[in-house]
């Protein structure tokens, strides 16, 4: 009997033969597969059927690639594809640079008066319901008259991605020894080669997480596009939702599956960075 | 690093100030009732209350006091990194009152280092002298010197975090010391390594500074440290300065009885004055005991004076042959001394600390009678 056994509830004990890792619950690895399948089977079974031959969605005809060729030499296709990497590029770029200035003024501008309230403003668009801010964005673009085409689409985009982009990089500051940029100071740095030389580059992972954040939840937006976006000015899940109406083709199923190629490789990419290097991080 | 006349003036912000004095002559800083209040209405903290006291160029000064005393935060004003709320800083002569911090020609060693996770040894030791627009070739030599000084220099290439914390140390101290400062402010540096390696590195922080010729202030609330180290001492408590001295005045004179507990061990005796001739005067103790005791300041007729007796100016014989029979209470064998409280029929025992360093020296045991003998040269008034 090892002290650890004692700590078995003792129901556990008697007739048990199975001897548990301590804390194991029971079932709670079946459970865990189940669910796990529940969040990947019907992404496998899209993904899979993007390969098939026939035109018909659920029957399993032969193996080939056909789709993809048809779907990238899609001219729609390409244009709405193009159209949501212009707007992820652009509405990634303007709401990291936005959330990091904010986080920086909230983390190090010093108290002033309603920083919390402020803190819940940015963080509060996480709350409200997507159709609400998708319908007060189209009011707002028709009302003061706002017509830039895929500008429009950018600047909603900017507006909803600030959030994401924000919770990382306040997290990251949050953490961040501020005796390093009193070093700087100490050792003849103005302000701003401070923040060039050692806030911003400690600063790094959290804004490159806030930047994949906001670039994955542009791509992937459907409410406020629909809502937004002009006839030209379609996206990519947009340009889906439309396929899907004139019926489902293994095409639909194949430029879906590039779309989730996107974001696989954006986490891929983000693990990579923020992964601990030796000598990188921040105690 | 040797010092010449060029690194004497190192940079252009230094050169609206005078020139380096080789003598000493000059004060490197002057602290004038500087005061510093965190806060304000009824949660205002003062943590520093009116300190003034003069840091002499060249000088290993030490800021010694308990917790909380305020030595961080004097340290922190020196540095720029805190505003002062009252009172002038001078250094070299210059108020840098409203000198922003990257502008003053000092530099500090943290206390948990702060060097940078993201740059190399060799990139951190840069810091200072690339923000000053150094050329190339000066900084490179001026990395290799400071780095061989601090004895880092197989280690250039290394991230801070794949160093030991006695190592970090090292680099924190060459990154201070690389742009060659007017003044160096080191917050309890030692505080993080272990006893071996903390007495090894007073040694070669003392070294370095006589090297350098860089004034430093050192802060530490370990006594030893502050003896073993310093030139001066000031000792502080309560946002108060009590006494600026050098370790042997500190500790053979203290100014007063916060002073004398503080630095070592101390015995306090309450007793009244009877008389005085020149500066010794005989007192008499609570206990009834006649002693006569070495007092400028005090006045016969004085009553309730404390005085001041280090456990190791006691010395014991036979019993009969001191100024007072007692008897050991207890005893703790410390190898080289043995600490005792002998009681001498006053209201508390009289701490002694007896050197063991004869072989045949008499073995003391609990319940021994001794005859105590109290030299009227190391027995003071302490001054209230
Ligand atoms: N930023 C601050 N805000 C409010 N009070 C503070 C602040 N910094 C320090 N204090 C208070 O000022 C006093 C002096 O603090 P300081 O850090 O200078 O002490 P210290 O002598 O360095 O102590 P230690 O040996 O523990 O480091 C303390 O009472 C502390 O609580
Ligand atoms: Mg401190």
């Amino acid at each position: 009997m090892t002290a650890q056994d004692d700590i078995v509830p003792a129901a556990a004990l008697p007739g048990t033969k199975v001897r548990r890792a301590f804390g194991e619950v029971p079932g709670l690895k079946t459970l865990a597969f189940c669910f796990l399948a529940f969040l990947y089977l019907p992404i496998g079974v899209l993904v899979a059927y993007s390969f098939n031959e026939g035109n018909i969605v659920m029957v399993w005809t032969g193996f080939s690639t056909d789709w993809y060729a048809q779907a990238l030499a899609d001219a729609d296709i390409r244009k709405a594809a193009m159209n949501s990497l212009i707007v992820a590029v652009s509405a990634t770029a303007i709401s990291t640079t936005c959330a990091t200035l904010a986080a920086l003024a909230l983390a190090r501008g010093g108290a002033f008066r309603g920083k919390v309230a402020l803190l819940g403003l940015i963080s509060l668009p996480l709350m409200v319901p997507e159709i609400v801010t998708a319908v007060a964005t189209l009011v707002f673009f028709s009302s003061i008259g706002l017509r830039l085409g895929l500008g429009n689409v950018i600047i909603a985009h900017t507006t909803f991605c600030i959030p994401f982009a924000f919770m990382p990089i306040r997290a990251r500051l949050e953490g961040m020894d501020t005796t390093l940029e009193q070093a700087s100071r100490d050792l003849y740095a103005s302000d701003w080669e401070t923040f060039r030389l050692v806030t911003l580059p400690l600063l790094m992972p959290g804004v490159l997480a806030g930047a994949m954040l906001a670039f994955v939840i542009s791509m992937d937006d459907f409410i406020i596009t629909l809502m937004v976006a002009g006839a030209g000015d379609t996206t990519l899940p947009v340009y889906i939702y439309s396929m899907i109406r004139q019926g489902i083709t293994p095409e639909v199923n194949a430029v879906s599956s590039i779309l989730l190629l996107f974001s696989i490789a954006m986490v891929t990419a983000y693990w990579f960075t923020t992964r601990q290097k030796p000598g990188r991080n921040i105690h | 690093m040797p010092r010449t006349p060029e690194a004497a003036t190192v940079t252009p912000l230094h050169s609206d100030m005078p020139s380096r004095p080789g003598t000493g002559a000059a004060p490197a800083i002057v602290l004038e009732d500087v005061r510093k209040t965190y806060g304000r209405g009824a949660s205002a903290v003062q943590a520093l209350r009116g300190i003034s006291f003069e840091i002499r160029d060249n000088e290993f000064f030490t800021l010694l006091g308990p917790s909380g005393c305020g030595k961080t935060t004097l340290l922190r004003a020196l540095a720029g990194f805190e505003h002062a709320t009252g009172g002038t800083i001078r250094l070299f002569g210059q108020n840098i009152m409203d000198v922003s911090a990257h502008r003053r020609p000092v530099n500090t060693v943290f206390q948990h280092y702060a060097l940078f996770p993201h740059m190399t040894v060799a990139e951190n030791v840069a810091y200072g002298l690339r923000r000053l627009r150094r050329p190339a070739d000066e900084i490179a030599a001026a990395v290799a010197e400071t780095l061989r000084l601090v004895k880092m220099e197989t280690f250039a290439d290394r991230r801070p975090t794949q160093l030991s914390g006695g190592q970090q140390q090292r680099v924190a101290l060459a990154r201070a010391l690389a742009p060659h400062p007017k003044v160096l402010l080191l917050d309890e540096p030692l505080s993080a390594l272990d006893l071996k390696l903390r007495q090894a590195m007073r040694q070669e922080l003392k070294q370095i500074q006589a090297k350098t010729g860089i004034t430093f202030i050192f802060v530490t609330h370990d006594q030893d440290e502050a003896l073993s180290m310093s030139d001066r001492i000031a000792v502080m408590s309560d946002g108060l300065v009590q006494q600026v001295g050098t370790p042997t005045e500190i500790y053979e004179r203290p100014a007063n009885r916060f002073v004398a507990g503080f630095v070592g061990d101390a015995n306090f005796i309450k007793a009244a004055i009877m008389s005085r001739a020149n500066t010794e005067v005989t007192c008499k103790t609570i206990g009834g005991l006649e002693l006569r005791a070495d007092g400028k300041k005090a006045r016969a007729g004085q009553r309730d004076v404390t005085l001041f007796l280090r456990p190791e100016k006691v010395r014991l014989g036979a019993p009969g042959q001191g100024s007072v029979d007692g008897v050991v209470a207890t005893l703790q064998y410390l190898g080289n001394a043995c600490l005792m409280e002998v009681d001498i029929g006053e209201a508390t025992p009289l701490l002694v600390s007896e050197r063991i360093a004869d072989v045949d020296q008499p073995r003391r045991a609990a319940g021994d009678r001794v005859g105590v003998k109290l030299d009227p040269r190391s027995l003071q008034v302490l001054e209230e």
